[in-house]
């Protein structure tokens, strides 16, 4: 039994240039005490799916259209709103990627923790106060106690992003959203925050839904990931074999423009390149959205909308062509 | 071996910042040959923006040498920097605030021209297009406005403007750190095409270790404003001889679930210190795991461990270059 | 080499410009001021055609009473001296709008000038020449305009326009010069800055081509909400008896006229009172609408 299963997503924004698409029948489960990848560059609506996960879409001007988010067996969607603010902060905690901006610069962390705790599990201020301190500990925060008075800015980034995840993971939430969680930090503290997430989730036994663009972090993480594009997804598979045998012609592409370190066989200059722009979400194409850059684009791309092709075992691709492409992934590696 | 290009010699840019010293640069030593791509990369503070921008003359120099050709920049008068500046110059990180959002595509390549007086009257227009081709743009945009166009498009003029006026030598500060993915292939590729048509000399500074290992021939490693660590690219992500270097190449990500799975990590603990008040001795020792004593003393400097190999670490040497065996 | 057709493009004025022509409200205000501004400007000449009234002119007249309410041949009424209200509040608003323009270009023209100086310049300068306007805002500017009057106000009555004009203007620059320097400063890290500064281009074309345009935003908000600042002082200062003298009128002139005689003929106050009122309205108006245009002001991909 799935933990969340997200069904027919659809979130669109009403903007000056026309309705945006920005998350257009996106589907996806995730399994209890499993890490959910999803990758996708900007404009592909990763983080408004996870916004409407939450309900937290700015309306106006976004709306979720339609779709179901079930969570422990009810769905969010269609929850009046004081029940869903006790879902927010007690059974979902989500991180940010700008920890300075996810803070209250004027309050200081002591506060912000506590009132998590307050509010949601109905702790004393001592208990609070107590539990924030645990929680600092838990998160690697060195001389916890005497910190916990301090403000935001007297931390440093990788710090602050600890405390978002103490403050998160506050009421042992049975999910994580974290959308780019790294994204702003130093390789050496993605480092650091990376393991953190690691050690926290089985400590806890959280399930995760890590959003990124960077293949190397997904690779490193997660179990399972789907790969969005303009809205939609259009991969979905463990990771070991999304990596290994790549069933959609812009995962593919996006593994090899990534410079592999391990992979000498790329001579410089000519690195992979997925050509054209990034879709326009207010000005997509009829047909495949991916079609106008895809290299193996034929005339039913541009006049259908792919289906969602099964290639194996929970393995899926959104293409035409899937097939194809799955099976001449398999000399990808060799 | 040919002349370096660029021969920088002891720099030290110190800033005050509030009545606080920020030792943003404290004397690197760097030679750039031409024709070569040289990788800066570090992590914040390191100092490896300002080492670039100084190189420009666009911080001001504390103290020591850029040579550019035997000419040394970091004594000129502004005036006299001026008629070198033809020939260095720079790529920005931020694709849409590098371009003055109220001149068009057209006004952005002209403006170097004007500066330095070329391709004057009939020959412009010629000149500008050839620019914008050259970098892949459509030269129906010429009359654009620079948020009319994606970053990946915003990128490429910001290459044209720096091309221009024909430089020899182009520092390139974190080209690539705000395109996505798919566009930073398109980038990197479009930039090697450049340095091998116009013999071009990159200085390529980036947080993003793969994409440096993929486009440098060698790569300096910079940490509180010293360099750390200089060799080949492929051999600084293989065999990185200095703590802080094995540090961070085993804490780049490898799109490889695999490996990622079983590899061994050098996770450090504690943040990056400030640059205000760098440590003593060895500016790595407070996070360093083979640290001893002597650490916080002596300051090691930058030695020939191997080949073309460079590293300051006063626990290894050519004779015992592994530290994990030191 | 491509012969396409080369595609125009649109600046980010002509998009704020698009913006403000959606907000109804600063469409209703610059069309009153439209018709108030021609009005005022060809309304006297017009008038003189048709009736021969201006806004001086006294007729012979033996009733000791000569305020007339409003009637067809003076749609506006007469003021106490019989002179045509009509002409006189048409007058008025060519005088107070000439004051509100050309105070507001002065200030512009010294703020501007003054704020990128001291923002690009930084440290000494800067802090010198803020200093300098810190003294001065702190000085109660009415009085300096008052006292500037008084001393060399009563000559020609166009003298007496120009002072004003002067005064005003130059107590209004100090706000407008902050406002610049503070966008400057903003400005002057940004990275095409930077670029220029790569490229090579001198300081004062630094200053002047990249750095004054771009800073051009607030400062067309401030200014266009400076008018009707502007044009409420002078009034406040003819009220006084210190600005406008008669036969030459301004609106806040005839509203002090109007107001000693309100219970008796109150047309004298209300029509100036109004039309000013409205006009100033419309200002306000069309300056939070400029300033709602430009603020969604970069637009990335």
């Amino acid at each position: 039994m799935s933990l969340l299963s997200v069904r027919n997503l659809r979130t669109h924004f009403d903007t000056d240039g026309g309705v945006v698409k920005a998350v257009d029948d996106v589907s996806f489960d995730l399994e209890p005490g499993k890490t959910l990848g999803i990758v996708g560059e900007s404009g592909s609506g990763k983080s408004v799916t996870n916004l409407s996960i939450m309900r937290l879409v700015p309306s106006p001007p976004g709306r979720i259209v339609s779709g179901q988010v079930i969570f422990g067996g009810k769905d969010l969607l269609k929850l009046p709103t004081e029940e869903i603010r006790k879902v927010r902060g007690k059974r979902i905690g989500m991180i940010f990627q700008d920890p300075m901006s996810s803070l209250n610069p004027f309050m200081r962390i002591s506060r912000q923790l506590m009132e998590v705790t307050e509010l949601h599990m109905g702790h004393s201020s001592k208990q609070a106060r107590e539990h924030a301190v645990n929680m600092l500990h838990l998160v690697g925060i060195p001389d916890a106690a005497a910190r916990i008075d301090s403000y935001p800015h007297e931390f440093s980034g990788g710090m602050r992003q600890r405390v978002m995840i103490a403050m998160a993971l506050s009421c042992r939430p049975e999910l994580l959203i974290a959308d780019e969680p790294t994204t702003a930090l130093d390789v050496t503290i993605q480092a650091q925050i990376l393991e953190l997430i690691k050690k926290i989730k089985t400590e806890i036994q959280t399930s995760v839904i890590l959003i990124t663009h960077d293949l190397g972090v997904v690779a490193g993480m997660a179990d399972a990931i789907i790969v969005m594009y303009a809205g939609r997804v259009f991969e979905r598979a463990s990771a070991i074999d999304l990596f290994d045998r790549p069933a959609n012609p812009y995962t593919k592409g996006l593994l090899m423009s990534v410079p592999d370190p391990l992979r000498e066989s790329t001579a410089r200059g000519e690195l992979y390149q997925i050509p054209g722009l990034p879709p326009d979400p207010a000005n997509l194409p009829t047909g495949c959205p991916f079609a106008p850059r895809c290299d193996k684009a034929a005339d039913i791309c541009r006049r259908e909308f792919p289906p969602m092709v099964q290639v194996a075992p929970s393995h899926e691709s959104l293409c035409h062509f899937a097939k194809e492409v799955y099976g001449e992934s398999a000399h990808l590696h060799s | 071996m040919a002349n370096p290009l660029i021969s920088i010699r002891d720099l030290k840019v110190h800033f005050k910042r509030r009545r606080q010293v920020v030792q943003a640069v404290d004397g690197v030593s760097l030679d750039i040959y031409p024709g070569e791509t040289v990788g800066l990369v570090g992590e914040s503070g390191c100092g490896k923006t300002t080492l670039g921008r100084a190189i420009l003359r666009l911080s001001e120099i504390t103290n020591g040498s850029v040579f550019y050709r035997d000419q040394d920049l970091a004594h000129l008068s502004h005036s006299e920097m001026q008629k070198h500046r033809r020939h260095l110059q720079m790529i920005f990180q931020d694709p849409y605030a590098s371009l003055d959002p109220r001149m068009t595509v057209a006004q952005i390549l002209s403006e170097p021209l004007d500066t330095f007086s070329l391709y004057k009257g009939g020959e412009r227009d010629g000149r500008i297009r050839e620019l914008m081709e050259t970098v892949g743009l459509s030269t129906r945009f010429v009359r654009r406005y620079p948020h009319e166009f994606s970053g990946g498009q915003q990128q490429r003029i910001g290459i044209a403007r720096a091309l221009a006026a024909n430089p020899d030598f182009i520092v390139a500060d974190e080209p690539i750190s705000a395109l996505d993915v798919s566009i930073q292939a398109q980038i990197m590729n479009l930039m090697e095409r450049l340095r091998r048509e116009r013999n071009l000399t990159y200085l390529f500074i980036s947080h993003d270790l793969r994409a440096v290992r993929h486009v440098s021939d060698r790569v300096a490693v910079m940490y509180l404003g010293k360099l750390v660590e200089i060799a080949d690219a492929k051999t600084i992500y293989d065999n990185p001889l200095m703590p802080y270097t094995k540090a961070l190449m085993s804490a780049v990500p490898v799109p490889n679930p695999r490996v990622e799975a079983t590899r061994r990590r050098l996770v450090l603990e504690g943040d990056v210190p400030s640059p205000i008040n760098p440590p003593h001795g060895c500016r790595f020792h407070t996070r360093c795991p083979w640290a001893v004593a002597e650490c916080r003393q002596t300051e090691p400097e930058l030695r020939e461990i191997q080949p073309h190999h460079w590293a300051a670490c006063i626990r290894i040497s050519p004779e015992q270059p592994d530290i994990e065996q030191a | 080499m491509s012969t396409a057709e080369i595609i125009a493009g649109r600046s980010l004025f002509h998009q704020a410009m698009r913006r403000l022509v959606r907000n109804r409200l600063a469409v209703f205000g610059m069309v009153v001021v439209v018709i108030i501004a021609l009005a005022a400007i060809v309304g006297p000449a017009l008038i003189f055609r048709a009736t021969g009234y201006t806004y001086d002119y006294i007729p012979a007249d033996s009733n000791l009473v000569k305020s007339f309410s409003p009637s067809w041949m003076h749609p506006m009424g007469t003021d106490n001296e019989g002179r045509d209200m009509l002409a006189r509040v048409l007058l008025g608003g060519r005088i107070s709008l000439m004051v509100g323009i050309i105070s507001t270009i002065v200030s512009l023209v010294i703020g501007v000038a003054y704020g990128a100086t001291a923002g690009y310049a930084g440290g000494k300068l800067d802090e010198l020449m803020m200093r300098i306007v810190d003294i001065l805002f702190a000085i109660p500017y009415m009085m300096v305009v008052i006292v500037l009057l008084a001393l060399f106000g009563r000559h020609t009555a166009l003298g007496q326009l120009f002072l004003l004009f002067i005064a005003l203007g130059a107590v209004s620059w100090l706000t407008m010069a902050r406002i610049v320097r503070g966008q400057v400063i903003s400005l002057k890290n940004q990275e095409f800055i930077l670029a220029a500064r790569a490229t090579g281009v001198p300081k004062w074309k630094i200053v002047l081509r990249h750095l004054v345009p771009n800073t051009l935003g607030p400062v067309i908000v401030y200014a266009t909400l400076e008018v009707p600042a502007v044009m409420l002082l002078e009034a406040f200062l003819s009220f006084l008896g210190l600005g406008v003298q008669a036969p030459l009128a301004s609106w806040g002139s005839l509203a002090s006229e109007g107001i000693q005689n309100i219970a008796v003929f109150p047309w004298q106050l209300i029509f100036p009172g109004v039309t000013m009122a409205l006009t100033l309205f419309s200002l306000n108006f069309i300056g939070d609408g400029l300033r709602d245009a430009l603020d969604p002001q970069t637009k990335k991909s």
